[in-house]
């Protein structure tokens, strides 16, 4: 058996198909994958992410210590409430993680990171946390929703006090503010708009139901997958891991070489693959004849050499299947796919293929 | 609980057959298949003409989750196949046993009976997979 999140009875009172996702025993769906999809493109959908990993940083070198760990650069976050994706590397330039970090009042930060990764991250940073003298606290006190789609905002903003409502419904997105026993962000996973709230695991359950009461569709991990896909977004796990580095992930853009006076962990390993330029990249695929494209399938460039999917599936919002895959740095225009034998023609594309509801691709 | 009608025949890999009186045979994936599979998006269905084997692999339903062979449970010639289902797959999840029909075979004279359970048998061994 797998942990379980405070939200477990819940799910299970709800009819969800269960799955182990990094140890955990996860809603997969509740009934329908595709419905769920529908529903945060469309109107809204609540998920329980409470199995990712929240890490409180805190001490007077703290900034220093997360512009020495991460190959985003904390200087960005200008502001408490302002949030930065980025990814944590190795030495040798892998991606230990991808995350998010929010800037707290005075010298406090928090770290969102995937539930697969939790100890290993938490090691890696206590590791290196100790030379900085920062403080670094687990909180499995804490519960995570996210609420995405159209309506998810003002849905939320129902939960509270029209002054705290009004003070949610301002927050910019890649913002946040702690309301109350709230600390609520605009931020997700999905390509659409929405929060992400972290509050007491007590008091989970009872915004989850009051959030379904309103409207909101329960939404399990099958969904998140499809959305995030369709959104362009990577899986760690899938789509990177320590074995590759941000450049042939598409996550060149969240690498700050500047300045070049920030030593960040796997910065001397990144600046030796600039200069000699990466071999492989990650682009999108759509599939152009009729079948689903799935991981670890094997692409063809004709001419140029082979990749391999690392997530794909069926779109919901596109209605023909699409994919992530690493694939040889010249890959242009149209590739071939070994699907359980069959060889399908797809077209390389540049993602996000869906976001705010609307197709980005055809 | 899953729809396990009685006047059909079923297999142990979870696909149902209708027999019709002029010695042809409907098949299908049965409730409980298309329920563990989950939302059904994508059908590959065999050629009409081909001769398949009971026990061949014939067919391929694709769920969001993942890609699943459909054994063809009796011998024969596919004669029909359910051309609807390329652009409403979906009909496996809704109708398994009537608007998802897969495919239909005409039976392979002297063929032999092919190894299939009564619904009652079927509904045994479901209750059996789910202890």
């Amino acid at each position: 058996m797998g942990r379980r999140t405070a939200l477990f009875d819940l799910h299970h009172a709800l009819g969800a198909r269960t799955v182990d996702f990094g140890g955990w025993d996860m809603p997969l769906h509740y009934g329908s994958q595709v419905a769920e999809h529908n529903a945060v493109r469309r109107t809204a959908g609540v998920f329980d992410v409470s199995h990712m990993g929240v890490v409180d940083l805190d001490g007077a070198r703290s900034r220093a210590f997360l512009e020495r760990l991460l190959a985003n650069d904390v200087a960005k976050l200008t502001a408490p409430g302002r949030a930065l994706y980025g990814c944590m590397l190795n030495e040798a330039g892998g991606i230990i993680d991808d995350l998010l970090v929010y800037r707290l009042e005075g010298s406090a930060y928090r770290m969102v990171v995937n539930a697969g990764r939790r100890d290993v991250d938490l090691a890696w940073i206590r590791g290196h946390a100790a030379e900085f003298g920062v403080s670094v606290v687990e909180r499995e006190d804490l519960a995570m929703l996210a609420v995405q789609g159209p309506e998810a905002r003002a849905l939320t903003a129902q939960r509270l006090s029209p002054a705290h409502a009004s003070q949610a419904l301002a927050l910019a997105p890649f913002h946040a503010c702690p309301i109350d026993d709230w600390y609520v962000a605009r931020t997700g996973y999905t390509g659409e708009d929405g929060f992400e709230v972290m509050l007491p695991a007590a008091r989970a359950a009872d915004l989850f139901e009051a959030l379904r009461a309103a409207g909101a569709v329960p939404c399990g991990l099958g969904a998140r997958d499809t959305l995030r896909l369709e959104a362009g977004l990577n899986l760690y796990g899938n789509d990177m891991d320590e074995q590759t580095d941000p450049f042939e992930s598409a996550l060149g853009w969240t690498v700050a070489m500047q300045p070049a006076t920030r030593r960040f962990i796997g910065r001397d390993a990144l600046e030796v693959i600039e200069r000699r330029g990466s071999t492989r990249k990650l682009v999108g695929l759509l599939l152009v004849d009729r079948g689903v494209l799935r991981r670890h399938q094997r692409v063809i460039a004709p001419g140029v050499g082979e990749g391999e999917i690392t997530s794909g599936g069926f779109s919901p919002t596109l209605d023909r299947s699409i994919a992530f895959a690493r694939v040889p740095i010249a890959t242009a225009g149209e590739v071939e796919v070994d699907v359980r034998g069959r060889a399908l023609r797809a077209r390389v594309v540049t993602p996000p293929f869906v976001r705010h509801g609307q197709p980005l691709v055809s | 609980m899953s729809n396990v009608p009685a006047e059909l025949e079923y297999t142990e890999a979870h696909e149902w057959i209708r027999r019709l009186p002029d010695g042809t045979a409907e098949v299908g994936i049965t409730d409980h298949a298309q329920h563990a599979l989950g939302d059904i998006v994508y059908v590959e269905l065999p050629e009409v003409g081909r001769a398949v084997n009971a026990g061949e692999a014939c067919a391929v339903v694709e769920s969001v989750k993942s890609a699943s062979d459909v054994y063809s449970p009796v011998s024969g010639e596919v004669i029909a196949r359910n051309g609807a289902l390329e652009t409403t797959p979906e009909a496996i999840n809704q109708d398994p046993y009537g608007a998802g029909w897969m495919m239909r075979v005409r039976l392979a004279p002297g063929g032999g009976e092919p190894k299939t359970l009564s619904a009652a048998a079927y509904t045994e061994l479901l209750s059996r997979e789910s202890d």
